[in-house]
């Protein structure tokens, strides 16, 4: 391809301790050749031609370490091509996929069938991961060598939580020796059995069955005592409460582990259920204003470390029904990014925080080279138009399946381009 | 009787979900009307036209006698069409969901639905999907609008009043629609409300819908000039929040002694069916001067054709 000029960019890379107006120039096998301030048109050869930028961002391509796509199995709710799409839509070039579809990616047969799907269907960097347990039946542990010699980049039951303290300290162990990255879903099931909203005057007023946030906590607090003594590479995929963000500060001396968070419960609370809302029907779920409030402090003070979308396409059918009934999780992968935006917007939140907690934290953690502009590598960026308003809306979204939770929501930001490996693979119209 | 007015009476609601919605106007209304239809029940003949011409559905998706019943009768003393849908032999039982079964009534024009399902919400969603106005006979453990009228009718109707009472009511509040739908009305009506339950079967953040909590019993019936005692319900409760129903029965069943600690002219009450034994001494459920549960159940259809009436827009 040929070379790109890009100019009078603001250009964010935290990776790279980098914020400041300047250039970019993409070489002809799609790597970043140069970026930065010191990019300006004197470096651009006169017969080029360069794109003005006007001040609009440039962002390293988002990591989104939380996504759930169909296949094998669900097609009809979301396949890689249309994953892809959707991602590219909101800036995002890089995702870990969870394995909770059917079959389980449990074994390294179905690891070979997922790669090749993912690397000729989509064009975005696909990172799967692997379940914990075979089948995800919580009882016993899957290869996790094999697993990751097959290009699986870690390990998760995904929706589902180890409840078993001695087959967890043996996967912690097992994840020790072999250098395996483990995410646990935080959810002791016996608590949160049947329940489906935050337990407190929503669920009594709804008269819905409540999570309480006890369930969150009482798995976090056991697995952090069980890491003092294997160490192993540890996420907690989400949080949703002050109560866990408590638990996480007072163990961030003693262990080494990082933290998740869903966009979801940093911008929305209980009360946006309102009218039984069954697409804010979320696990785990939304909780009350001084929850989201803690939780977005905790990304300012550097507990949280990561932001994922926890994109969930659901059949719109599963959804219309009564909130008992519905499924549970909400699209989101195309308005991550935007809907972080919020948090700078509504000043919560530094820009460069928010951007590295969604490209630079989560590489790190996942050991990858992506969410960065560093040169040399690929050019996977998007462009953000950061003060232009939008508002979102279901028929306008690219993902298969329709149910955000966010339906009518005034955002300020919007990804007018995105790039992977140097090539435009997105352009708003 | 005197036949209705000649105006139509405006309620500011198109469909009766919960008490939640209503306004002191509003509920005014409804009592003053169910008034009017208590004599009429008692005479030697209980119909009248209002509704003539006007289809009533009932789809109750949950066992029920007395609401069921109840409504049926509302709608066939008020002259309409009553239809109560069998669930047991309905395409529900073959996987179609409430939607599709809203829209499939919904092409047959009913002028009224009258809905109880196990899923709170569950009247919320049909009232979006169909034209006509849609009556909650009860969903999940969210509310039972038509039951709190009627206790407060009886209340009325014994005490004259609301207002000052102070009312104790007891029981799985937890699962409980009766208790829900009875705080938002009774509070609206200037009661003072006590809720009495064990920990296990206390909704989380229930004093912030102002009431006072107790989980002793002996404390919560104390001055009480009402004692409203809800049903254990067993087929709510999906794992063991208590240990017997012979302790619950100890602590929080109501008994004779218990009842001392309450004004000496203290009302029973209960939504039925009762669990004798269980949540309420026998003889205490048949003492005449104490046990207003028939009355409830009298008033109820007094209520309920009211609300047929008023919903119907007439």
């Amino acid at each position: 391809m040929k070379k790109k000029y890009f100019l009078n960019a603001n250009i964010i890379d935290p990776f790279n301790s980098i914020n400041e107006i300047g250039g970019l120039i993409i070489s002809e096998n799609g790597k970043i050749e140069a970026i930065g301030k010191k990019v300006n048109q004197n470096n651009i050869p006169v017969r080029e031609k360069f794109i003005d930028l006007k001040n609009k961002y440039i962002l390293p391509g988002i990591v989104d370490m939380r996504v759930f796509v169909g296949e094998p199995g669900y097609e009809y709710k979301e396949n890689f091509k249309t994953l892809s799409k959707a991602a590219l839509s909101g800036g995002v070039t890089s995702v870990v996929t969870m394995p909770n579809t059917d079959p389980t990616i449990d074994n390294v047969s179905i690891v070979d069938f997922l790669k090749r799907r993912g690397r000729d269907k989509a064009k975005i960097n696909i990172f799967p991961s692997a379940s914990l347990t075979k089948n995800i039946e919580g009882t016993n542990m899957t290869e996790f060598g094999l697993l990751q010699k097959k290009g699986i980049i870690a390990f998760t039951d995904g929706t589902k939580t180890i409840q078993n303290t001695r087959l967890m300290l043996r996967i912690m162990r097992s994840a020790y020796d072999l250098d395996s990255l483990i995410m646990q879903h935080a959810e002791d099931l016996e608590l949160s059995k049947d329940g489906m909203v935050n337990d407190g005057i929503i669920a009594t007023k709804l008269g819905l069955q409540g999570i309480p946030d006890m369930a969150e906590k009482i798995i976090i607090d056991r697995d952090l005592n069980l890491l003092e003594n294997f160490n192993c590479r540890y996420h907690i995929s989400q949080i949703s409460s002050s109560k866990s963000l408590e638990a996480i500060k007072q163990k961030k001396d003693k262990v080494k582990f990082t933290t998740g968070v869903s966009i979801n419960n940093l911008s929305l609370n209980e009360n946006d259920i309102g009218d039984f809302r069954t697409f804010l029907k979320l696990s785990p779920p939304l909780r009350t204003e001084e929850d989201r409030v803690s939780l977005v402090e905790g990304i300012n003070k550097g507990l949280i470390d990561v932001i994922v979308s926890d994109h969930k396409p659901e059949d719109e059918e599963q959804k219309r029904l009564t909130f008992a009934q519905a499924a549970t999780g909400a699209s989101g992968v195309e308005t991550l990014l935007p809907l972080a935006l919020e948090l700078f917007h509504n000043e919560s939140a530094k820009l460069e925080k928010i951007i590295e907690c969604l490209t630079s934290n989560p590489a790190k953690i996942l050991k990858i080279n992506k969410g960065n502009l560093s040169t040399d590598n690929d050019a996977d960026f998007c462009i953000v138009d950061l003060y232009k308003p939008w508002v979102v809306k279901k028929n306008r979204l690219v993902s298969k399946s329709k149910n955000t939770c966010i339906e009518d929501k005034k955002l300020q930001g919007l990804i007018t381009n995105t790039f992977v490996k140097g090539e435009e693979l997105f352009a708003y119209k | 009787m005197a036949a209705s007015t000649k105006k139509a009476i405006k309620i500011s609601q198109k469909h009766l979900l919960g008490i939640q919605d209503l306004s002191i106007s509003d509920i005014k209304l409804i009592l003053s009307e169910s008034k009017k239809f208590i004599s009429l029940n008692r005479s030697s003949s209980k119909k009248i036209d209002i509704l003539r011409g006007k289809t009533q559905i009932n789809l109750f998706f949950e066992p029920s006698t007395r609401t069921q019943s109840s409504f049926e009768l509302a709608g066939k003393r008020l002259g309409a069409d009553v239809m109560s849908m069998n669930i047991t032999n309905s395409a529900i039982k073959k996987g179609e969901t409430l939607i599709d079964t809203a829209m499939t009534l919904n092409a047959m024009h009913p002028d009224i639905i009258v809905i109880r399902h196990q899923d709170s919400g569950a009247c919320n969603l049909l009232s979006q999907k169909v034209n006509c106005a849609v009556l909650n006979a009860g969903d999940g453990r969210r509310e039972h609008p038509t039951q709190a009228l009627l206790d407060a009718l009886t209340i009325i109707d014994r005490k004259k009043r609301i207002d000052g009472l102070k009312i104790a009511i007891c029981g799985d509040i937890l699962h409980s629609r009766v208790a829900r739908s009875n705080i938002y009305l009774l509070n609206m009506l200037g009661a003072e409300i006590n809720i009495i339950a064990p920990s296990n079967l206390m909704p989380n953040d229930i004093e912030r819908l102002g009431v006072n909590i107790f989980t002793d019993m002996k404390k919560g019936v104390k001055d009480c000039d009402i004692v409203m005692m809800l049903r254990l319900q067993n087929e709510r409760m999906t794992s063991s929040f208590l240990s017997s129903n012979r302790e619950y029965y100890e602590y929080y069943g109501l008994t004779p002694e218990k009842l001392e600690n309450a004004k000496k002219d203290a009302l029973i009450m209960h939504p039925g069916p009762m669990n004798r034994g269980i949540e309420i001494d026998t003889h205490l459920a048949d003492d005449i001067n104490k046990s207003v549960i028939k009355e409830q159940v009298e008033l109820g259809v007094a209520v309920r054709m009211a609300c047929l009436k008023i919903f119907c827009g007439k």
